[in-house]
């Protein structure tokens, strides 16, 4: 049964005509006003994760649900269909299950709340954000077990209930929640801070109904969705072809030594419409890497990624829905069957942003860009501190920004939009380590035309004993790269013990002790590169072995050789350039580095890890 | 006779002003900017303002300049060769930043990166290390550290930045490895992030730091210049800059630590402002300044502006204090557009700056801007600068046109569409620095100054329900004059990040005092006599784990009593003012701040010739303006010929040499003892 909603106001919203420049007008104010969001979050909320590094994503609706603005499309409208209680002016809901909003929010650290906007009784628009928080119980600090066999493993799960019910705090549901964290004063600073957020935003649309009228905002919101449509479907006609491509990529691993777990989308277009299936896409995992995608959400990502090339100033928002098609087989990795454990999504939520660029640069290899970032890092470290207080700290790393048809990827660079990496300074002020090394790896980005950004080389010295865990990929099948550059480094982590022992860790790990004096040396992978890396400016190339980016070993993948003072040998470098063409022949679009089998061959060599195993599928899942 | 004489150098005019402290009469110039040296017009035009004042140059007793000298350096990229010193394993702290990529989702797929500030290869790193409580965990190797800073000047690096981790706790080390960096580099500045900002943030202190390195030489030679001109004209007076926090320096502090000049143009309007507002009888004010490219808004609350943590100039961000000042891309030049795609109607960011300039300007120019837009509507008369510059409104016509058919709407409501969204804009810049920060801005009143705020301010009120509009004399030339009525300025401040119960109200009264002392000494040696000088201390609160810090002032007498304990009940109102909620999470004592002012000079200032309330003498012609979706009649007047009472009915146009202020139908100027024009709604 679907939501109730009690509108004591009974005067109908007219459909009224908006002139252009009123609509403009509403279109910055709303602008405006998720900024506001933004900025309101981020002064209030106490956790590293979203206070320093931006983990958090906002939006405002129109009365039927559907995101005017924000970054990850709207949810309400499914919310609106699973949620089977009233609401009344005055509430606040809240919810972290994504199996009761169709995965929405993707894992149960993302809080989300939603708030309707009255208006003389009436629902006129809706204020929604979602945010991590550092820890909401379950079996391991982080709240993101690698080898949880289903959600119930990973903490607390809140259907949509209400935080706030005709404006007063349920204080219960508060201190339920706050009971299954390890960080309950994080978890309620930042609950509260995102409901402030929302509650700005409801502010800021009755202001702008004060100065326009109710009647024009509705249809100001009407005609900006049927904006975004029209420039959408110009776009689809244009960059979309009838045509089927494919594309395929992979998790590396489940974090139980299986792996790696293919991602398949193909996209076509039939009429004003483009379908986005993702048939052959393997089934789900039995530990926590299951990523339940939101079609919806998919859509938007589509969108953004059409939109930011022709018109980065048109506002992102859900108009365009019905030009696209989003198909996932059920109990497959993006659609898990519940109860299957979700926490560790991060890995294929960045990878399909790989594949999304890989599908639609295929008809324009120009505009195409190499295989990045496509994840977020973890690292949590918890135990006591000299004076015996809890610490627990959840730190998202970043790598290098893939090689772009616009230039070099940046290194040590997020592709996650608003995020930021914690000052060095203020993890030791507060945290017990000491960061010995904070730097890109030189080499790490592929080589191209446009340079693949470098991975990070982070070396933490634990002063206290504790114990960490670790969410990372890209270790076992490395970032492509296009249109000629080469694939980029993958990623690595190793313990390094004051004795000089040197231990391999995995990419997914929980729960591994750490004694005071230990070195932990999180290296994170590099962008692929872009382009031709044999007419790659030599004297660049150079410069960036001086800066220490590239090594002089690796500027021979860009065919320079670097003589002892360090400038271009321009013989050798025109002889090794042609040596490496005739070697090298034609590039193809894609380069992705060694088959699969070849990884597996020289898996345990090259990473000090066994090579993961071919996952089983259990039973007939589809 | 006391003469004072301020000099804001623009990117287009130079404005001086020169006041006389006893009679409070002034003397007005403008002369055109000298790009390429500044010192030549400030030189040149303060030759023509004594001239016209009938004075020497050494009659000058102070001589104020706010200078973009440094700010554009930063803009140009022509800012020094900069060397970079860091603690082992911190190479790359410029190059990755904060890793942060700026807009929205993908976009980091049309992202340039920019340079850092200094290069990769001029950046070496140093052993030793401190910990996160000031001690020493490893000691410098010195001949390792002499031998790279060699290396670096091999590499004829012009200025060296020292940026050490934790050294905002302790900065032994960067001192140890300072004194080495002079032997090797003898003449070139030497700057320590320990001493230019002691502040936790290793990324923000180097780049800062850089910065100030950066535009050190290029400033110093300035400064230098200047200095030995002016000596050359016989002026003795003090020599003083003005810091981006709307204080003074002297020339020889701001060869020193030339960072804090980065907004010290956009400051001069805050305290013209603030000087004018005064006079006037207004404590709370909003702040329009409107150029050709851009628009700077401040707000003023209860005669203080405010104040922040970080200057920002372009791509680059430093944590320097300065008025709180924001700036949007919209000016008289924005160009307005139509995009194909979406067919919506955007102007700015782009703007056709001073060449070829807007359509009207007969320069070439034939894209719509928004001054074209006010000259289709009619509210810039026919010509500007007092009649020597003629408008080509053809021109504009034509330009404004390709915005009306692009839209499918007629030409009058496609230039009144684009002064409301050029309006609309200036409006979302007043926000995030009033409503955003939690005032009402109808507890303010709004003044507009620069080459066309006053044209845009009654507009701006009316959308910010801001009262009344106050428009200057010669809002032109407003900076020269804040350049003029301020006053010196220091401060210090120290990361302090202990938890109210890990401190005490004794100790946080020693640190305070120890700063104190710092500032005063400071000021003292910039010719302050210490009876001249007042103290303020501030204190940055926050919730233990909060990001964000509120900069509390604090009484230092007292403060051993419950200073604490008064701070935490202040900081908790505030913060429920700004954020709507307390939490119950210990309080943390983020920074302590001392701040030590000179003299607060009590300025005299002339009152004008007062009327019957009647302006039909300063009339020059009737008139017709666009507005509210029809034509006005309205009158143009001549603001030289207005007396004081004199109301003015809207719709009106009074022109004046530098600006041209707008009166829309509906609201009334009347002119103030000072001259000042406030306009209110009828």
């Amino acid at each position: 049964m679907p939501a109730k909603l009690i509108e004591n106001g009974d005067a109908q919203f007219n459909t009224v005509d908006v002139d252009p420049v009123s609509l403009d007008i509403i279109e910055n104010a709303l602008r405006n006003a998720r900024v506001e969001m933004d900025a309101t979050l981020f002064r209030t909320a106490l956790s590293p994760g979203i206070r320093e590094q931006g983990d958090a994503f906002p939006l405002i609706a129109e009365r039927h649900g559907n995101m005017v603005v924000g970054q990850f499309g709207s949810f309400i409208d499914g919310f609106l269909k699973a949620f089977d209680g009233e609401i009344e002016e005055g509430d606040v809901i809240l919810l972290n299950d994504p199996y009761s909003c169709e995965g929405a929010i993707s894992h149960v650290n993302d809080q989300l709340i939603i708030v309707p906007v009255y208006r003389a009784g009436r629902i006129i628009a809706w204020a929604a954000m979602f945010g991590h928080m550092t820890d909401v119980g379950g079996k391991v600090p982080g709240s993101l077990p690698t080898d949880a066999a289903s959600i119930f493993e990973e903490g607390l799960r809140l259907p949509p209930v209400k935080l706030y019910r005709k404006g007063e705090l349920q204080e219960d549901i508060l201190k339920i929640a706050m009971t299954q964290s390890r960080m309950p004063e994080w978890y309620k600073a930042d609950l509260h801070a995102i409901v402030a957020s929302c509650r700005v935003a409801a502010l800021r649309v009755n202001e702008i109904c004060d100065r326009f009228g109710d009647d024009v905002f509705v249809s100001a919101m009407d005609e900006l969705l049927q904006r975004n449509h029209r420039a959408m479907k110009h776009l689809i006609q244009t960059a979309v072809g009838q045509e089927p491509v494919t594309f395929e990529d992979y998790i590396c691993d489940d974090g139980k030594g299986a792996g790696p777990f293919k991602i398949k989308c193909t996209m076509w277009r039939e009429g004003d419409k483009v379908i986005l299936d993702f048939e052959g896409t393997d089934p789900q995992s039995d530990s926590s890497i299951n990523f339940y995608l939101n079609e919806n959400m998919f859509k938007m990502f589509f969108g953004i990624y059409m939109i930011m090339v022709f018109d980065p100033q048109v506002l992102f928002n859900d108009g365009f829905y019905d030009l696209v098609d989003v198909r996932i087989p059920e109990g497959s990795l993006l659609k898990p069957r519940f109860p299957a454990a979700l926490s560790c999504r991060t890995h294929a939520l960045g990878r399909i942003f790989d594949v999304l660029g890989a599908l639609l640069g295929q008809k324009t290899p120009e505009f195409l860009c190499a295989a990045g970032f496509s994840s977020s890092p973890h690292l949590m470290f918890s135990g006591f501190d000299q004076n015996n207080e809890w610490f627990q700290l959840f730190q998202i790393g970043f790598g290098g920004i893939p090689g772009k048809p616009f230039g070099d990827g940046p290194d040590g660079h997020s592709l996650w939009p608003g995020f930021t990496n914690v000052p060095n300074e203020f993890l030791e002020r507060y945290f017990p380590m000491i960061i010995e090394k904070y730097e890109s790896a030189p080499d790490s980005g592929g080589a191209g035309l446009n340079r693949g950004g470098n991975g990070i080389h982070m070396t933490y010295r634990f002063t206290q004993a504790g114990e960490i865990s670790i969410h990372d990929d890209r270790w076992f099948i490395p970032p492509w790269g296009v249109n000629g550059g080469k694939p980029a480094k993958r990623s690595w982590k190793q313990l390094e013990r004051p004795d000089g022992t040197k231990i391999a860790i995995g990419a997914k790990v929980d729960k591994v002790r750490v004694e005071a004096g230990d070195l932990l040396h999180y290296v994170t992978w590099g962008g692929g590169g872009w382009g031709d890396p044999l007419t790659r400016d030599a004297e660049l190339v150079a410069l960036e072995v001086r800066r220490g980016l590239v090594t002089r070993e690796g500027a021979r993948d860009y065919g320079v050789v670097i003589d002892s003072a360090g400038g271009v040998d321009t013989a050798a470098t025109q002889a090794l350039r042609q040596e490496k063409k005739e070697a090298r022949g034609e590039p193809g679009i894609f380069d992705f580095g060694p088959s699969i089998d070849a990884l597996r061959t020289s898996c345990e060599e090259d990473t000090g890890l066994p090579a993961p195993v071919q996952p089983v599928w259990r039973g007939a899942a589809s | 006779m006391t003469y004072r004489l301020g000099v804001d150098v623009g990117g287009t005019f130079t404005d001086f002003l020169l006041y006389n402290e006893d009679t409070g009469a002034f003397f007005r110039n403008k002369t055109p900017s000298t790009p390429g040296d500044p010192s030549e017009a400030v030189i040149a035009g303060a030759k023509e303002v004594c001239g016209a004042a009938g004075i020497n140059a050494s009659e000058i007793d102070y001589f104020m300049h706010g200078t973009t000298v440094a700010t554009n350096a930063v803009l140009e990229g022509k800012g020094a060769k900069v060397g970079l010193v860091v603690t082992e394993g911190y190479k790359q702290t410029l190059q990755v930043a904060r890793s942060l990529v700026p807009g929205g989702l993908a976009a980091w797929i049309i992202w340039p990166k920019p340079e850092p500030m200094a290069k990769l290869e001029h950046t070496i790193e140093v052993s030793g290390r401190m910990d996160a409580q000031g001690k020493e965990l490893r000691p410098v190797d010195e001949r390792k550290a002499r031998e790279a800073l060699e290396a670096l000047k091999a590499q004829g690096v012009e200025a060296v930045t020292i940026c050490l981790m934790n050294s905002y706790l302790n900065g032994e080390h960067e001192r140890q490895i300072g004194q080495i960096a002079k032997d090797v580099f003898g003449d070139a500045p030497v700057s320590l992030s320990s001493d230019i900002l002691p502040e936790m943030y290793e990324y923000e202190r180097a780049l800062t730091t850089v910065a100030n390195s950066a535009v050190r030489p290029i400033v110093g030679r300035y400064v230098k210049n200047l200095k030995d001109e002016l000596r050359g004209l016989g002026m003795e007076g003090r020599i003083s800059l003005l810091r981006s926090d709307g204080g003074l320096m002297s020339a020889d502090k701001a060869q020193d630590a030339p960072v804090n000049l980065l907004m010290s143009g956009p400051a001069g309007g805050v305290t013209g402002a603030l000087w004018v507002a005064k006079h006037a009888g207004f404590k709370n004010i909003l702040t329009l300044d409107v150029g050709g490219t851009s628009t700077d808004v401040a707000l003023i609350e209860n005669a203080e502006p405010r104040l922040v943590r970080n200057t920002d100039v372009g791509h680059l961000s430093v944590r320097v204090s300065s008025l709180d000042v924001k700036t949007v891309g919209a000016g008289g030049g924005s160009i307005a557009h139509v995009p194909e795609l979406t067919k919506a109607l955007r102007v700015g960011p782009e703007s056709a700056g001073a060449d070829p300039g807007p359509a009207a300007y007969g320069k070439g120019g034939d894209k719509p801007t928004v001054t074209d837009a006010n000259v289709v509507l009619g509210n810039l008369p026919e010509a500007l600068l007092g009649g020597t510059f003629k408008l080509d409104r053809e021109a504009a016509t034509k330009a404004v046109q390709t915005i009306a058919d692009g839209l499918g709407i007629g030409l009058h409501e496609a230039a009144a569409g684009i002064i409301d969204i050029v309006n609309e804009n200036m409006f979302g810049a007043l926000r995030m620095i009033s409503v955003q920060q939690g005032y009402d801005p109808r507890d303010f009143a709004l003044m507009g100054f620069g080459g066309a705020g006053s044209l845009h301010s009654n507009a701006v009120a009316k959308l910010m329900g801001s009262w009344p509009v106050i428009v200057p004399n010669s809002p032109g030339v407003l900076c020269a004059l804040g350049d003029a009525t301020t006053r010196m300025r220091a401060e210090a401040a120290q990361s302090y990040s202990l938890r109210r119960s890990e401190t005490s109200n004794e100790k946080i009264m020693t640190t305070l005092d120890e700063l104190g002392g710092l500032v005063q000494a400071e000021l003292m040696s910039e010719g302050v006599g210490k009876d001249e000088i007042s103290i303020r201390y501030a204190i940055d609160m926050r919730y233990y784990g909060q990001g964000f810090e509120i900069t509390m002032p604090v009484e230092a007498s007292g403060f051993n009593e419950r200073g604490l304990e008064r701070l935490c009940d202040e900081f908790d109102a505030e913060h429920r003012r700004m954020f709507t909620f307390n939490m119950e999470t210990e309080h943390e004592v983020v920074n302590l701040r001392a701040v030590a002012l000179g003299r607060e000079y009590n300025l005299p200032t002339l009152e004008i010739e007062k009327g019957d309330g009647n302006p039909d003498a300063a009339k020059l012609r009737d008139h017709q303006i666009w507005s509210g979706g029809g034509g006005h009649a309205a009158v143009i007047y001549d603001r030289a010929k207005l007396r004081a009472g004199d109301k003015i009915n809207g719709a009106a146009i009074i022109t004046e040499m530098d600006s041209t202020t707008l009166i829309l139908p509906e609201h009334v100027g009347e002119v103030d003892p000072f001259g000042n024009i406030l306009i209110t709604p009828q």
